[in-house]
């Protein structure tokens, strides 16, 4: 085990964060707050309440995936495919460190910053809402499993993408729509049983689900069904990182 | 004594079906200075990434230091140390920092003295803060030398080190791989400059399309391919060789007063001796000579032009 590269790469990656600051933390804050004085203060106050819950406080943790989400993935995607586009890439392909070491290090600095992001997020709601966590353990698992799944994500699309705009077209044109049709702002109980069934489709309604259930105990599906599925989307992407490397895809001719 | 290096049978197509290698045998000794010349596209830098382990390659294998570059990349990487052709570097990082990482990279644990040893090395010590963006292009060559150095390598990869470079710095350069060599380090270069390689390498390779056509002392490659020339500036023009002189193969220059006879130094051709005493005998007088040695970049030209 690699462990001064593994350290390496995690350190070298929190310094790209630090010296991002702004763009990296302080812009999703604010869009999220955005959210609350529009969701839940100006359109909540005329939504009745769900499931108990006032609206302003039902959207928070969607909302916190929404941006664990989107974060996870430009953060990865950016720190393995930079390397790519400015060729330093050349020096991580001839390190003595194993694959597995590479992904553990760009995927887990791209998680916690990820995770430290959805904390300071969840601390910025209590500002506009009555929050409770009836689970926070849960809750802590259920955002680092989605931060590292999709890091893991977001590092496939890094490796994929061979221009900047690849790397905008995953999380704009799939993730986005997925987090919005998700149930962020909505329990799927209040769509038609048709989009219901279509819904269930989509891994991202797992996702904030399972994370709302740690909240507030209330649930689209069992929690058992989204720790399931969100095993089941880490699993997918670890094989296809696996696969990536072992065929060199996208890294060596 | 066993190579340091030992590339068998390497052959690499790319996914283009482009064949950039084919069927490389090639032993780096241990403690050598190594120079690989080739044209443009001739697969030096393809071979250099393979043993580095950035190119897959298509069949054949390489052993560095006895570990297979595959099955046992850890122990075989950890050896070496690679200065790339391109400037490819970070923008925003400081040169402190991309060099430590470097290391941390290798696998080694931090070692702010030897950092800071390589970095006064490079005359990179008093930018050791600077980030990278505000470097010139020397000194960012100079820094993928000090990255290539940070772990302490016991092999080094230099892929046309001296690549726009300024002649000041090239001497520099060229004496700091001086001491790395003294420091038992063994060292590979590609070039395109046949003066860096006729100045530093102990033995030369010529690749040309895949292929390696040559891999031979330095000076016993002058020495066989070598030719030397022989002008004799005459005292009255002539207007052609003499007859009973066709046995040299003498050249007139265009303006009659020269003569020039070009012969290699196996004597195999008769000596200048008889040649001097023939001249004497046809009387021809002549007022100076001289004469002059091919040098590498004459050698590596032709042999590149028989080879096409």
């Amino acid at each position: 085990m690699n462990i001064h590269a593994m350290r390496a790469i995690y350190k070298f990656e929190m310094a790209r964060t630090r010296r991002t600051l702004m763009q990296s933390i302080i812009s999703p804050v604010i869009s999220t707050s955005l959210y609350f004085v529009v969701f839940g203060a100006a359109i909540g106050s005329r939504i009745a309440q769900v499931e108990g819950i006032t609206y302003g406080a039902f959207i928070v943790p969607g909302l916190i995936m929404l941006s664990l989400l989107t974060q996870s993935i430009a953060n990865a995607s950016f720190g393995i495919y930079f390397p790519k586009f400015t060729g330093t890439i050349y020096e991580l392909l001839l390190a003595p460190v194993s694959y597995l070491e590479i992904v553990v290090s760009y995927v887990g600095a791209a998680a916690t910053k990820s995770i430290i992001l959805g904390l300071i997020i969840l601390a910025t709601a209590t500002l506009f809402v009555p929050l409770r966590i009836a689970h926070p353990l849960w809750m802590i698992l259920f955002l680092a499993l989605t931060a590292v799944t999709f890091s893991l994500v977001g590092f496939i699309i890094g490796i994929w993408a061979d221009g900047f705009e690849k790397l905008q077209l995953v999380p704009l044109l799939i993730v986005t729509p997925l987090t919005f049709l998700g149930g962020s702002f909505y329990s799927i109980d209040m769509l038609p049983p048709f989009w219901q069934t279509v819904t269930l489709f989509n891994p991202v309604v797992y996702l904030i689900s399972g994370f709302r259930w740690s909240f507030y105990g209330i649930a689209d599906v069992s929690v058992a069904v989204s720790l399931a599925m969100t095993l089941v989307f880490m699993a997918i992407s670890l094989a296809l990182v696996a696969w990536i490397f072992k065929t060199g895809y996208r890294l060596k001719t | 004594m066993q190579p340091v290096i030992a590339v068998s049978n390497l052959s690499k197509t790319y996914a283009s079906g482009f064949r950039a290698l084919k069927h490389i045998d090639l032993d780096i000794r241990r403690g050598e200075i190594f120079a690989l010349l080739g044209p443009n596209g001739a697969g030096k830098t393809t071979l250099i990434s393979i043993i580095c382990g950035i190119v897959n390659a298509t069949e054949g294998t390489v052993a560095v230091d006895g570990h297979d570059i595959i099955r046992d990349y850890r122990a075989a990487r950890s050896m070496i140390g690679l200065v790339p052709q391109e400037l490819t570097t970070d923008a925003f990082e400081s040169v402190w920092g991309t060099v430590a990482f470097s290391r941390g990279l290798f696998g080694k644990s931090a070692n702010p003295g030897h950092i800071e040893k390589v970095l006064k090395d490079l005359s990179l010590w008093d930018k050791k803060d600077s980030k990278i963006i505000t470097l010139s292009g020397g000194m960012k060559r100079r820094l993928l030398i000090a990255k290539a150095l940070s772990h302490e390598p016991q092999i080094l990869f230099l892929d046309e080190p001296t690549a726009g470079v300024d002649v000041e710095l090239r001497r520099e350069m060229w004496q700091l791989v001086r001491s790395l060599k003294a420091g038992g380090v063994t060292i590979i270069l590609t070039t395109h400059y046949i003066d860096e390689a006729e100045e530093m390498a102990e033995r030369v390779g010529v690749i040309s399309k895949g292929e390696i056509i040559l891999v031979e002392n330095k000076a016993e490659l002058m020495r066989k391919l070598g030719k030397k020339q022989l002008t004799l500036h005459l005292q009255e023009p002539l207007d052609t060789v003499p007859p009973e002189l066709g046995d040299y193969r003498l050249d007139l220059s265009s303006d009659r007063g020269e003569l020039i006879y070009t012969y290699d130094t196996q004597g195999e051709q008769p000596s200048i001796a008889a040649l001097l005493d023939d001249l004497d005998k046809a009387g021809i007088r002549f007022k100076d000579l001289q004469t002059t040695q091919s040098s590498l970049e004459d050698i590596f030209v032709s042999l590149v032009r028989e080879d096409r």
